[in-house]
């Protein structure tokens, strides 16, 4: 009976029930398994995006019939960019909200980065410095420096926001843009410092010491020789810290009011006010995740890369 | 700051001896910079209690006073001790700005916390001790928060199988490898503000959501999901992990990739069916990064809060409250900044205690199975 073969979907002459079709039969079985979960977990991942990104591009009453698929479900709209000034026909005209939008997305733009870059700085060189020399502070030895900056993490934003709060308001840095970028440095500096240190010392000490036979001096060499190797571990740091500065809203909610206000904080106040506007809010969150996206899909590589070492230390 | 001592790790090729006039300029320097940044502060603490005419309108002065005696403290580092102010030089600005925006701000957290000070009360801050930490002890919507961190937190095992399971997926022999790897990550990319937008606000909709129509259809008539505590609390956790489990699936993933291939191998020639492999050999080699993994989860657990202050403020009844999003009540909504200070320090103590409990119990506990 060659119909059981077919069936069984061997395409080998072997007979049917013999041991090695049985595997190849479990094989394909947990193949299909492996890729049915896969597809479904990147369903779970992509459709939120997929529906807030066809959501801005509704009208009204697409929105409320939960239609799914532009063209077919849909005639696609430009409604919601143009209550933000960006669609088409607009984007030529002087609109009110898409200067607002600007400003924001500028104010997140200038706090993450700067954030993130400060960050990677102050945090680069303590790790190098802790990596590669020995230190006594006190009874502190360098582990006990490292735990200190990395324990750093433990704290949760609600200690820190309202002496923030206060002491923002006595240093006239409340909403500010270096003032937001003094707490997000802080926020994010024990990760820069645990993902560098790694990184660190993953590269062997024989370096070092064969540039200080040719007479470079510690900051030379970290400079010259070591800053070079620890760069893709340094752009991985860089995202993590930018992902967690650009998303941030606890303290940009109570420290920023009009100057230095980010877009999580301008996302947030769209939905408490005259109910929600479908297709505005759906465009500003696509506006409002899409350089992250962008990031996430260009730069993916560099994030497993760079915690690579971080991770099995 | 002069204990800060470098002892050099590698021999040094010429030992060079600072002149002896260097060391003393550079000690003038920072005794210099240290009297004048006290004497700002003195200035500015008599003027801001009326003390003095003389000033400033802000404190920000202050601020760059300190910034100038950091600078002093570096030269003068390099100066008294060459090589190893050097050296020094590396730890000494992230110890520094870590000095200036943690551990100040916690200190004065510490002296908010004792006092009476309500922002729409008429009268302005005074101190009442330790009053508001007893107050704390018969705030029941404060326990309530607490409890609820406790369903948060534990809710991470589940995040962590899931992560678990993914990385082992993503480290399988598979096809389009880099593009489930980038789709599996983009949740993480995400603010929790917009998601709790695109998902809390727009996809569990009560009339016309994708994921409340999917809940009729399978039978359940009012999925209202944030009108009832315990599917309120449900959305808020699937929604964090939702966003969270990216992150550590990505910790994993490194973890996985760094194992070394031989090991599979000869469970496989010893007949290892896949389970074994993964129960005996592959999940015990993974504890290390499944412990950092898992205690890094659980900290950002702790500081979860705009989630729920977006979706759903803490209702219905403070069945999602969060400490964070609770204290950000109190503050928002009554301005009481002593009060909820005292709160966040409370939580503060709290999870430092239990963390390192937590840390001290895992190492005793990797280092037995070691």
């Amino acid at each position: 009976m060659s119909s059981t073969q077919t069936r069984i979907g061997t395409r080998t002459r072997r007979r049917p029930g013999s041991a090695a079709t049985m595997r190849r039969v479990r094989h394909a079985g947990s193949r299909v398994l492996i890729y049915a979960v896969l597809i479904l977990w990147s369903f779970v991942c992509l459709f939120p995006i997929y529906w807030t990104v066809t959501t801005s591009f509704k009208s009204a009453v697409d929105v409320t019939q939960a239609h799914l698929i532009p063209w077919l479900d849909f005639p696609p709209d430009w409604k919601g960019w143009r209550s933000l000034g960006l669609s088409p026909d607009t984007i030529f005209q002087v609109s009110d909200p898409r200067a607002e939008f600007l400003g924001r997305f500028a104010n997140s733009v200038i706090t993450a980065a700067g954030a993130s870059l400060l960050a990677l700085l102050l945090g680069s060189l303590a790790a190098y410095g802790l990596s590669r020399f020995r230190y006594r502070f006190g009874p502190m030895r360098n582990d006990d420096i490292l735990f200190f900056f990395i324990s750093q993490l433990i704290l949760p934003p609600v200690v820190l926001a309202l002496p923030f709060l206060v002491l923002y308001r006595e240093l006239a840095l409340l909403d500010t843009r270096i003032g937001m970028v003094m707490i997000y440095t802080l926020t994010v500096l024990p990760i820069v410092i645990w993902i560098m240190r790694d990184q660190f010392n993953a590269i062997p000490l024989e370096l070092d010491e064969a540039a200080m036979v040719d007479g470079l001096s510690p900051w030379g060499i970290f400079l010259r020789i070591i800053l070079p190797i620890a760069l893709p571990g340094m752009v991985a740091a860089f995202i993590l810290s930018l992902v967690l500065c650009w998303n941030e809203y606890f303290f940009a909610a109570l420290l920023t009011a009009t100057n230095a206000k980010t877009l999580p904080v301008m996302v947030a106040s769209q939905t408490g006010s005259q109910g929600i506007n479908w297709w505005s809010m759906a465009a500003l969150s696509t506006a409002a995740i899409f350089p992250l996206v962008l990031v996430g899909i260009f730069l993916e590589k560099f994030i497993v890369k760079g915690l690579a070492t971080g991770a099995v230390k | 700051m002069d204990s800060s001592a470098a002892t050099i790790s590698p021999p040094r090729m010429l030992p060079r001896r600072d002149k002896p006039g260097r060391r003393h300029l550079g000690r003038a320097l920072i005794a210099v910079a240290t009297l004048g940044l006290g004497c700002v502060v003195v200035l500015q603490i008599l003027h801001a209690s009326g003390g003095s005419i003389l000033g400033f309108a802000t404190w920000l002065p202050v601020l760059y006073a300190y910034i100038a005696w950091c600078v002093a403290l570096g030269f003068g580092q390099v100066m008294t001790r060459g090589e190893q102010g050097r050296r020094a030089l590396f730890v000494l600005p992230a110890a520094l700005f870590t000095g200036a925006v943690v551990i100040f701000p916690t200190l004065f957290g510490f002296y908010i916390a004792s006092l009476d000070w309500n922002l729409s009360a008429a009268g302005g801050p005074h101190f009442i001790g330790l009053g508001n930490f007893i107050a704390l002890f018969h705030d029941t919507d404060y326990w309530n928060a607490l409890a609820n961190m406790v369903f948060y937190v534990a809710a991470v095992a589940v995040e962590y199988a899931i992560a678990f399971g993914l990385a082992l997926l993503l480290t399988a022999e598979i096809r389009a490898r880099k593009f489930f790897r980038v789709a599996f990550l983009l949740p993480f990319m995400l603010s929790p503000v917009a998601v709790s937008w695109m998902i809390g606000k727009s996809l569990f909709e009560y009339r016309f959501g994708p994921v409340t129509d999917l809940a009729r259809f399978l039978g359940w008539q009012t999925p209202a999901f944030f009108a009832y505590p315990w599917t309120a609390r449900m959305g808020i956790e699937v929604m964090d992990a939702w966003v969270s489990i990216p992150f550590m699936m990505i910790l994993l993933l490194a973890g996985l990739q760094a194992l070394p291939r031989e090991v599979h191998e000869a469970a496989k020639v010893d007949g290892a069916t896949p389970w074994q492999s993964f129960w005996h050999v592959t999940f015990p080699l993974m504890l290390p990064v499944s412990v950092t993994a898992l205690l890094i989860r659980i900290i950002f657990k702790l500081k979860l809060a705009d989630l729920v202050i977006n979706v759903t403020s803490g209702g219905p009844g403070g069945a999602t409250d969060t400490v964070s999003s609770y204290v950000y009540r109190v503050y928002s909504d009554r301005s009481n900044v002593g009060y909820g200070t005292a709160l966040a320090m409370f939580y503060l103590v709290l999870i430092v205690v239990l963390l390192t409990l937590l840390l001290r119990l895992t190492n005793r506990w990797l280092r037995r199975l070691a």
